[in-house]
């Protein structure tokens, strides 16, 4: 058994360790074998500490043998993307600029997720500072795909969604910014879930765009994704931006809104343009499921959608380029050396020239130029303004409908170096998610199908603060089907 | 915005304290311009009266109140620092 | 060495200019912390002579995920400036970063506020000194423009081969007050300062200090021929470091900018230093992009909303402002200026004097004396402060009083003071243990006097042929006789009766 207890759920695992059937030492090195066995040719992992980890489980047993409260995922295995802070383990970003850096504190999500007894596993590969779509823009390695090597994973969470589907983690926590959790959860197969703005703090999470980043869950299960989500959500006095709402309970609110009968809108803009239809196909499906099932299926519009592309670009690269200006050589990042400075500008200048991979350079220069002098008006603030166009197009929706469901990517996972030299068709294959994070809205991707082999995603968008009936729209989904217990061949 | 496509690639990398190679500007520039290009479709869009969006769900007044509750010791703030001395961060002259 | 900017405009005829006068135009930027526990923006400490960097946590040092969270006490501290300084309060105010990459600065971005300060307008009132200290000075008001928050900024420490950052001043609550181009002189920023230091210190905002870079000031300087309406180029004088500096400084700028234009050049706009040592400005080296700040609302930070309530109980909090205090005690005390120019600036010593004067209103100059003079003296002969006082008021009350009923002398009274001082004791405890009581009945004041004008009969003659002068040579024997105990007073009444 214990060779499979690494594809097991979260809420089976919990049951086990609970009943005494399997220790957290027990699970927690089956997750060590199993991700010994796959991370050289899948390559979640930045970097990871067996030994930390087994104590980490060792104390959970010991809490638990000793009758002490213990919390919901007491033992259970995380693991953590490598965009958060966690005490006296690396920080990387997985940018040369953070590769030594240790962080000296724990994030907030983080001390919730110690507080609950989880068994914290390892730092995962992304986008240098979560910039980018394919986990290509690391600067220690690409991730594969693990249902395909030869394709990216998605990204930015890319270590996060390919860890969770190869086994190398029960659950892991991603960041996403315009699509950073569920277009990689589409296309590794798994469910990702980011929670509306302001639902999880972002105290410890490294900024990308401060105004759209959010900490969420990524898992094999709808159910599983919203124990996490539980574990990290609430009001958190060190973020200012943290919501004071009250968190519902999501595992009764499972039960409570079961069999309820959703009104869910199908965005016009979304479906009407040329959408990669192998791609479309399975959303179709699980579109024309809901139908059957009773859910009344309403076409609605999201007018400005066809900004929402250009509004993110500027207003995250605007963000960024202040947010990435602490990155200097000076106090913790490398520090460009076998150079003579002639004063501090120059250790700026080549300290980032050479700790900055290419995309977050881009990405710098396009939001320094938005905000520079002259520019302002014409690019943020226009931007802002579109903005709330965007927020109030949701806005109306939701007043129609109780949530949205769309595709979560115009297409399946694309191959390695596909994408990289054109930076423009990356950013535009985010079309569908990042109007989620200009409008603080959830959204979550679960798997609902295949192309070619490689999973599609199906994704709902959810009225803010409602993260229960987002998750229990995709629970009924996942319990007419069997995709939580697909895994890759590896 | 009429300007889209001649960013002055070398005005912005000084802002951003990047030394860009030649190679780097000249790609960056090129791509810039065709994002900025595609950006351009805003200008199409009426925005006038419309509020600017800083934040998702705008609150106020979101304080603390002055009791001391945080701190970071000495070695853990320089744990990191890529030069030190006398407890504090080495750089080189600064010229005012 | 720095470079001195200087431009030569040889095509202009400035033939004559020499002549023309000059007027200066000079706006000040002061910076005052707010004093608090913790920092603006995180509740980690704020403080003055901590070793370097250990005033840090995550948010200060600007760490990956680090966020700030206001601090309540310093938008309590900015209101109460603002309407201690006449300024409005708008509804909302908002924060901004202003980005430019410093060492100092550990996000190489300033949270502040761009376009939506907390405190708009504003007026401050001066004195300018006057010929002499006995009489109080002009007074002038001076228009502010706006108040804003902002953090702080770490300390370079400059050594020849490198510099060394300290981030414990990273992040203090740091005030901007920004006034109009509205003084003419050193004398009138000097003066600015001085009346902007008393407020915050009256109202408990801020020490001011100096020294510990409590309160630092920038002054834009132009000068421009008298009459002409527009302003002339100008240079923003930094490192203001102390309140002499700042009008030293900005008097060497206004010769300097004065003789360049009377030479025939041009000044060319640039921020200059004054340098403190040398008793001279220079320019200061700056990068071509140093004002493409970049600024863009603070995504990390909500809104400020001031309502009527929040700003009524600050106002509820504000003391009676010096100059206002000034006023009222020439009114309600008739006390003469040079009394209340040292009282008035320190709230403490007011507040002393006050204590007992109210009781007594017709004593206030004499309690105003001894508060001013021997209280002051001996405050700062023994290095205490107000607090560390044994005499309360309510003792110096009873002495003075006791020498108005001519119990003891005005000069008893004195040395009473210092045993007060010294002991603690009350003002009757010491006259009764030394004995210094004028109870001498009138017969024997009258013997004395009578003894003091047959031994000084030519002084007696002349005083009776109308040398009143000629008294006090009577005066002093009988003092004497009486080991200065008799009543002056009374002395000269019997002195005057005797020898008529």
């Amino acid at each position: 058994m214990s060779e499979e207890l690494y594809y097991k759920s979260a809420r089976e695992l919990s049951g086990l360790l609970k009943a005494g059937e399997v220790s957290a030492v027990e699970l927690t090195q089956s997750i060590i074998g199993r991700t010994k066995a796959v991370e050289e040719r899948v390559g979640a992992f930045n970097s990871y500490d067996e030994g930390d980890a087994v104590s980490q489980a060792e104390a959970s047993d010991q809490r638990r043998a000793a009758g002490e409260t213990v919390g919901a995922l007491d033992g259970i295995p995380v693991g953590i993307k490598d965009v958060l802070a966690v005490k006296d383990q690396p920080l990387t970003c997985s940018s040369k600029m953070l590769e030594n850096f240790i962080s000296p504190y724990d994030a907030t999500c983080i001390q919730k997720l110690k507080q609950s007894g989880a068994v914290l596993w390892g730092r995962l590969n992304m986008d240098e500072f979560a910039m980018g779509s394919s986990t290509e823009n690391s600067a220690t390695h690409p991730t594969s795909n693990p249902w395909n090597l030869n394709c990216v994973p998605g990204g930015s969470s890319g270590g996060s969604a390919a860890a969770v589907a190869a086994g190398e983690a029960v659950l892991t926590l991603g960041s996403d910014t315009g699509g950073s959790i569920r277009q990689p959860a589409s296309y590794c197969g798994v469910v990702g879930l980011k929670p509306t703005y302001g639902r999880v703090s972002r105290f410890g999470l490294a900024a990308f765009a401060s105004s759209l980043d959010q900490v969420g869950p990524m898992a094999r299960s709808v159910e599983d994704a919203a124990l996490l989500l539980q574990a990290i959500s609430g009001h958190d006095l060190r973020d200012s931006t943290s919501f004071r709402a009250e968190v519902p309970d999501f595992s009764k609110s499972f039960e409570s809104l079961k069999g309820k009968k959703w009104k869910l809108g199908l965005p016009k803009e979304y479906f009407e343009k040329a959408l990669d239809s192998a791609a479309m196909e399975p959303v179709q499906q699980a579109i024309d499921f809901y139908r059957e099932l009773g859910c009344e299926i309403k076409e609605v519009s999201l007018p400005h959608t066809e900004y929402a592309v250009a509004v993110y670009y500027i207003i995250a690269t605007a963000e960024a380029s202040s947010n990435l200006a602490r990155y200097d050589g000076i106090r913790y990042t490398h520090r460009a050396e076998n150079f003579d400075p002639k004063d501090s500008v120059d250790v700026y200048n080549q300290s980032r020239a050479e700790g900055f991979g290419e995309e977050v350079k881009r990405r710098i220069i396009l939001g320094t130029y938005a905000l520079s002098s002259g520019y302002y008006d014409a690019y943020f603030l226009k931007a802002q303004k579109a903005r709330t166009l965007i927020r109030q197009d949701f806005e109306k929706a939701y007043e129609e409908v109780d949530a949205l469901l769309t595709p979560t990517s115009p297409s399946p996972a694309f191959e390695k170096g596909a994408k990289m030299e054109d930076p423009l068709s990356m950013y535009l294959s985010d079309i569908y998610t990042i109007s989620a994070n200009l409008a603080g809205i959830p959204g979550m991707s679960l798997p609902c199908g295949y192309s070619d082999g490689m999973p599609v995603g199906l994704q709902i968008l959810g009225k803010p603060f409602r993260e229960e009936e987002m998750l229990a729209i995709g629970q009924v989904f996942e319990d007419a089907h069997d995709f939580k217990n697909q895994h890759p061949e590896l | 915005m009429s300007e889209t496509g001649k960013i002055d690639i070398d005005y912005v990398a000084k802002l951003a304290r990047i030394a860009l190679s030649e190679e780097e500007k000249a790609k960056f520039s090129d791509q810039l311009g065709s994002i900025l290009g595609y950006v351009e479709k805003l200008e199409e869009l009426d925005t006038e009266g419309v509020e600017a969006t800083a934040h998702p769900y705008p609150m106020e007044n979101v304080w603390q109140e002055d009791v001391v509750s945080s701190e970071l010791p000495v070695e853990g703030a320089l744990r990191n620092a890529p030069k030190q001395r006398q407890n504090m961060i080495v750089v080189p002259k600064v010229v005012e | 060495m720095p470079t001195i900017l200087r431009t030569n405009t040889q095509s202009y005829n400035f033939e004559g200019l020499g002549k023309m006068e000059y007027e200066a135009v000079i706006g000040l930027e002061v910076h005052v912390q707010i004093k608090a526990e913790s920092k603006i923006f995180t509740r980690c400490r704020a403080g003055f002579g901590y070793e370097p960097n250990t005033l840090v946590d995550p948010v200060i040092m600007g760490l990956p995920g680090a966020l700030p969270v206001m601090n309540k006490k310093a938008l309590d501290g900015i209101i109460k400036a603002g309407l201690a300084l006449n300024c409005r309060i708008p509804e909302v105010c908002k924060w901004d970063r202003k980005n430019y990459f410093y060492p100092d600065s550990p996000n190489n971005y300033q949270i502040t506020q761009y376009d939506q300060p907390i405190c708009e307008g504003g007026l401050v009132e001066i004195e300018l000194s006057s010929d002499s200290r006995a009489s109080m000075g002009e007074h002038k008001r001076i228009q502010l423009t706006r108040i804003h928050l902002e953090n702080d900024v770490g300390k370079l420490n400059h050594f020849s081969e490198d510099s060394l950052v300290d981030y414990n001043r990273a992040g203090t609550s740091l005030m901007e007050i920004v006034t109009e181009p509205d003084m003419h002189s050193g004398e009138e920023a000097f003066a600015l300062l001085t009346a902007v230091r008393q407020i915050m210190v009256y109202c408990g905002i801020s020490d001011c200090d100096m020294e510990k870079g409590q309160m630092r000031a920038d002054a834009n300087i132009s000068v421009r021929p008298v009459g002409q309406k527009e302003l002339g180029s100008k240079i923003e004088l930094k490192n203001l470091n102390s309140i002499t500096g700042v009008k030293n400084g900005i008097e060497y700028e206004i010769k300097r900018q004065t003789r360049e234009l009377k030479k025939g050049n041009t000044i060319v706009q640039a921020t200059w230093r004054w340098d403190a040592e040398q008793g001279r400005t220079e320019s200061m080296r700056e990068k071509e992009d140093a004002h493409d700040y970049r600024y863009l609302p603070d995504p990390d930070l909500m809104p400020v909303r001031v309502d009527e309530e929040w700003k009524n109980r600050i106002q509820s909090e504000i003391p009676e402002l010096p100059f206002d205090k000034q006023r009222r005690f020439f009114e309600e005390y008739d006390l003469p200026y040079t009394i209340t120019s040292v009282l008035v600036p320190d709230r403490d010593l007011s507040d002393y004097f006050e204590a007992a004067a109210k009781q007594s209103p017709k004593m206030a100059q004499a309690i105003g004396n001894y508060v001013t003079n021997d209280l002051l003296r001996e405050l700062s002969e023994a290095g205490q402060s107000l607090a560390d006082c044994k005499v309360t008021a309510e003792h110096l009350l009873s002495l003075v009083s006791t020498v108005d009923k001519g119990t003891i002398t005005k000069q008893i009274g004195k040395d009473v003071f210092l045993e007060m001082f010294k002991s603690g004791e009350l003002a009757d405890a010491v006259i009764e243990r030394k004995g210094l009581k004028s109870d001498f009945d009138d017969d024997q004041v009258k013997a004395w006097c009578q003894e003091a004008i047959d031994e000084n009969s030519k002084s007696a003659e002349n005083f009776k042929s109308g040398n009143e002068k000629a008294l006090n040579a009577l005066l002093g024997p009988v003092m004497k006789k009486s080991r200065g105990k008799a009543n002056p007073q009374t002395v000269n009444k019997l002195l005057r009766e005797l020898i008529r």
